[in-house]
């Protein structure tokens, strides 16, 4: 086991009397994706620019590659790739110019340079737009051509913030696959989400935070192991819910639904059947787990 | 560890001295390579404004006012109007374009989750900025040049000097972008401050004909050394106290840039 890539140890960030991140704890290992899954204004992107050195802390501990992040951000930085929440691509550049001129910001330039555009263009599945200016490229391109980006310095940790927000199903899929690929090949991932279906595919390990504080940690197989029951019956729609009665469920209501929480659906299976209810039957995930942790009530 | 310890008090303050770095330079280039694409009607803006200055106050004005300060009026004309040129590219630069990267654009975010540092994105701004009034000022030179009022190739001993006026005002726009919540604040800026020093300082008229009150405080100003060392250089004229101007022009600089620094840390890391 190498050490870790980050450690933070009661981390803490307050602006005046509003604390955004509550004493967190956290190891990051190596080669490994890290998720931080929290609700809008849990204190996600805080945390990761905290990691950047691109905001104070107010108290604990932070280190990267083994140093303190105050006195060595600089230096830090120049080994991590920032995958952004929204797209800071520059609009005055082509595809290839944006790389190029990131690099720049690196120190990297020479022969090895051009090869390593290419090769990241490839990547991200871009290699045929290198002359397009980003403002032609759709919502998916735009976040691949980031990732590339983030890439461009050769980091050992790659960090990204809500990778694929906003993008339909099948972007989302390719970005998925060329994480799954960076982690493959030894690349430390640390990612904030809010989808579980992201958390639970991409992340070895997670913490589930909430209003700053970490409410939960582990695999997504251990948060749903020690949070929820293992299976699920969701009941939709009001008629269906009065014809039932959850025997032996946890039960949770969340609009039209109720989710009855269960080690033995059997019984209630069978009552369902004959009642004719509208409902679903499916093994329990890390949404049960983060609604359950972190309430169901709206944020905004 | 004290030293880390000490090094993390040093880094987070944002009064902290800023350091001239090579990051700087990457910065700088960024804004040439953006304008290599803008070129053309760059260019046309550079050559085009002055011309028309010179062709029109400078023979049509020149016609009934003939000489100024000893020199022809187009000549005395030409010669300001390369200082205040300066003064309005750098600004414009400085606040319009420096915004944009910094706000909507959200250059300086990419830029920041690099090794670089806001001191490095503003020294590369500043001296871009200037290396456009650079621009405006080789232009002008050339016109003034064809129209045959420059008198000698000490001439070219203004560029510099123009160089050091794009610094000076670029620093202080610099300011203005950081403590802007919207492009239209500029508009104070440019009605408050620009537009007067390019009406006093001696652009247009010796700053001696104003009234004695008036002409103490246009000395504070940094345009009236700007037009003090620009002007002798470009008709072969003495120079009075260049040192002064020229210390009076490092001085706005050092000052705003430092400000612009500790401003900008302050929107940005927080």
């Amino acid at each position: 086991m190498t050490d870790p890539v980050v450690v933070a140890h009661r981390l803490s960030k307050s602006y005046g009397a509003h604390v955004v991140v509550d004493a967190v704890d956290f190891a990051i290992p190596r080669g490994k994706c890290y998720g931080f899954l929290g609700p809008n204004g849990a204190g996600k992107t805080t945390t990761l620019r905290l990691l950047l050195g691109l905001t104070p802390k107010s108290g604990g501990e932070l280190e990267a590659f083994g140093l303190p992040v105050a006195a060595h951000a600089a230096q830090i930085r120049r080994r991590i790739g920032v995958v952004p929440q929204s797209d800071n691509l520059d609009p005055d550049f082509t595809v290839a110019e944006n790389l190029r001129v990131y690099a720049s910001y690196f120190a990297l330039r020479g022969e090895g340079l051009d090869a390593r555009i290419d090769e990241l263009l490839e990547f991200v599945a871009l290699g045929d737009r290198s002359d397009a200016r980003t403002h032609t490229l759709s919502g998916g391109m735009q976040r691949r051509l980031t990732i590339a980006r983030a890439l461009i310095n050769e980091p050992e940790l790659v960090v990204l913030d809500e990778p694929t927000t906003g993008l339909d199903p099948q972007a989302r899929h390719v970005i998925w696959g060329r994480l799954a690929e960076l982690r493959a090949s030894g690349t430390t991932l640390i990612l904030t989400t809010h989808y579980m279906e992201e958390a639970e595919r991409l992340c070895d390990e997670l913490v589930i935070m909430d209003n700053g504080r970490v409410l939960a940690r582990g695999s997504p197989a251990t948060l749903i192991a020690d949070h929820v029951e293992p299976e699920v019956i969701e009941i939709r729609g009001e008629n269906s819910i009065a014809r039932c009665d959850p025997l032996n469920c946890r039960t949770e209501r969340m609009g039209s639904s109720l989710y009855c929480y269960t080690r033995d659906p059997a019984p209630l299976l069978a009552a369902l059947h004959d009642t004719h209810a509208q409902f679903i039957h499916r093994p329990s995930g890390l949404e049960d787990v983060f609604l359950k942790l972190t309430g169901r009530e709206l944020r905004d | 560890m004290p030293g880390a310890a000490q090094a993390a008090a040093i880094n987070w303050n944002p009064w902290r001295v800023p350091r001239l770095r090579r990051g700087a330079f990457a910065v700088w280039r960024r804004n040439v390579l953006v304008w290599r694409r803008l070129v053309i009607p760059s260019l046309l803006l550079n050559f085009g404004e002055p011309t028309l200055y010179l062709l029109g106050l400078g023979f049509g004005l020149g016609h009934f006012i003939g000489e100024m300060g000893s020199m022809p009026y187009i000549t005395f004309l030409a010669s300001g109007i390369i200082a205040s040129s300066a003064m309005t590219t750098a600004s414009f630069e400085g606040m319009y374009s420096v915004y944009t990267r910094m706000v909507p654009q959200k250059t300086y975010e990419a830029i920041l989750a690099t090794p670089l540092e806001v001191e490095d994105i503003l020294a590369g701004e500043l001296l871009w900025c200037a290396t456009k009034s650079l621009f405006s000022g080789c232009a002008i030179l050339t016109v003034a040049a064809l129209l045959g009022v420059v008198h000698g190739w000490q001439a070219l001993l203004v560029l510099p000097v123009v160089l050091l006026i794009g610094l000076c005002f670029a620093a202080p726009a610099l300011v203005m972008s950081a403590i802007s919540p919207g492009y239209e604040f500029f508009n104070y800026y440019f009605v408050l401050v620009i537009t007067p020093m390019f009406i006093v300082c001696g652009v247009f008229y010796p700053v001696s004909t104003l009234p004695y009150l008036v002409q103490d405080f246009v000395h504070l100003l940094p345009l009236t050394h700007a037009v003090a060392l620009t002007r002798p250089i470009i008709s072969g004229q003495e120079l009075q106290q260049p040192l002064l101007h020229l210390l009076v022009l490092t001085g706005y600089t050092g000052a705003f840039y430092y400000a612009a620094v500790v401003l900008i840390r302050k929107r940005l890391i927080n």
